[in-house]
């Protein structure tokens, strides 16, 4: 079960662009990293960000291993409109991680 | 977590497995399957993967890297783009490569008139001292970069491996 | 290197490793949303509100609102345990809560939930000054820990005190030598890429010195972080910290 932390205003003025700032709980193994045999432990990591408001996407990130461990992405966005940001995170896997955070906009 | 090894500093030998290489020819020998590093010459492969045969060129880009980094497996990243972020001058992705890790690619930002700013930070690794390069396409088609040489140091008193 | 006798920080020269260490890092531990020690006190605080065990209880059922119940304790610890007749960490306080009062089997050392909760209970001591407690039972033991802590060993017949009380400051294969203050954990090591505790950064120095490393739980650990939580009376509790 992923730990998520997502900063995002409550309340922004229409127009202004906002920080919001993410970070997740993952070990991103990168699949070059050997075990205590020797062998290599398998990649697993999360290749892709997107946050959506409303449902349209404003921001989305593609990541390779290069990418440290729980990964914190942090990124602008204008408020158009109240209403719900969904943060998505999908692994290799291609389970994903979704956190949905709402924001009011006057 | 379990410790990492420690990459090899001058990790310049990879395997290549050019088109007509692989066959019956020659001796059967046993390869040791090794990470390849990424090198200079495959950063630029992995840039022309991204954006094609567009010229790049140095300028509006600004990629923010603490010159000497304490650990490798956690380097603070911000990049900036000057850029309004109108929908009609926007920044459209902006890619992040290395030379050293064993791949070229760090991350691709996908960005747009809603961003409103072209602003990004995040947390990378680098397996070494060496560059990274950032390269951002705008919405009217052109590639700028900004690059930056970082010196990455280990830690001492580190765990070894059970 | 001065000599193995080496004497103590004079308490106004002492130093937290977040003095040390780059802008970026200090960034990364003053910032709660981008800390990433955050998690682990999130996961620690989901936890103490589940009831467990087969007595079905959780902390808050006994310690309330851990904002106010916890205030001040990791400041404190370790504290003696009248009924093992020694000190004892907060892990193992956690541990001991854990069996005794949930009924419930132990944590493991490192894993996940010990961490997440040691974590969530030391964070709510942020920003206090360490205070070891006047309790003369454990003079003995932290008298044990400053000789662990002044004691040649290893393969390298190094102590702690000729690094961390003679050199700090100094580089050891390019990452600065820290006084060695415990006033952050369990903390984010960069090296580790995970939260931690105490007893691993101990037992890290300890092969980093080609020494043996005593087990998880062992006595000398805590004999240490007692003594180790004496020398640095008076700094502030910074959990979660970073360090590289």
């Amino acid at each position: 079960m992923a730990r998520v932390l997502i900063n995002v205003p409550a309340k922004a003025a229409r127009g202004h662009v906002i920080e919001i700032k993410t970070l997740i709980s993952h070990p991103m193994e990168t699949g070059y990293r050997p075990d205590h045999t020797g062998k290599l432990v398998p990649r697993d990591i999360i290749n892709r960000f997107v946050c959506a408001y409303n449902g349209t996407e404003v921001f989305r990130a593609d990541l390779h291993p290069a990418i440290a461990a729980n990964p914190f992405i942090s990124f602008y966005t204008v408020a158009t409109e109240s209403g719900v940001l969904t943060f998505t995170w999908t692994g290799d896997d291609g389970k994903s991680f979704v956190e949905k955070a709402n924001i009011t906009v006057a | 977590m379990e410790p990492k090894a420690n990459v090899a500093t001058t990790r310049r030998r990879f395997l290549a497995v050019a088109g007509g290489a692989i066959g019956a020819l020659g001796t059967a020998q046993f390869l040791t399957v090794r990470p390849a590093a990424a090198t200079p010459a495959s950063m630029a492969a992995a840039i022309r993967e991204a954006i094609g045969e567009a010229q790049v060129r140095p300028g509006k880009v600004k990629l923010d890297l603490p010159p000497l980094v304490e650990n490798g497996n956690t380097v603070p990243l911000t990049i900036t783009v000057d850029s309004p972020m109108t929908a009609a001058n926007h920044v459209r992705r902006v890619h992040i490569f290395n030379e050293k890790n064993p791949e070229p690619s760090i991350v691709t930002f996908h960005l747009g008139p809603r961003s409103g700013r072209a602003s990004i930070s995040t947390r990378i690794r680098l397996a070494d001292t060496q560059s990274v390069v950032a390269i951002a396409e705008l919405s009217d088609g052109s590639f700028w970069s900004d690059s930056v040489d970082v010196i990455v140091t280990i830690a001492a008193c580190t765990e070894e491996a059970k | 290197m001065a000599a193995a006798s080496a004497s103590e920080i004079p308490l106004k020269e002492r130093k937290s490793g977040y003095d040390l260490m780059s802008r970026d890092t200090q960034a990364m531990q003053d910032d709660r949303a981008s800390n990433p020690g955050t998690l682990w006190v999130l996961e620690g605080e989901a936890m103490w509100s589940q009831n467990a065990g087969a007595a079905g209880k959780s902390c808050a059922g006994c310690h309330g609102n851990a904002r106010t119940s916890m205030k001040g304790v990791a400041a404190r610890y370790p504290a003696y345990n009248a009924a093992l007749h020694r000190p004892i960490n907060l892990e193992q306080r956690i541990n001991l809560c854990r069996t005794e009062r949930q009924r419930a089997t132990p944590f493991s050392y490192e894993g996940k939930e010990l961490l997440a909760l040691a974590a969530f209970v030391a964070t709510q001591s942020r920003g206090r000054k360490i205070a070891p407690p006047a309790d003369k039972r454990l003079a003995p033991f932290r008298d044990n820990g400053r000789d662990l802590f002044n004691l040649r060993q290893g393969q390298l017949n190094l102590s702690c005190a000729q690094c961390h009380n003679d050199n700090w400051g100094r580089k050891l294969s390019g990452a600065v030598i820290p006084q060695a203050h415990p006033t952050g954990y369990p903390l984010y090591r960069l090296e580790w890429q995970s939260l931690g505790s105490l007893q691993r950064r101990l037992r890290n120095c300890l092969i980093g010195m080609r020494a043996e490393p005593f087990e998880y739980g062992a006595p000398e650990y805590v004999a240490l972080e007692l003594y180790l939580m004496s020398r640095a009376r008076g700094m502030r509790i910074e959990t979660p910290a970073v360090r590289p």
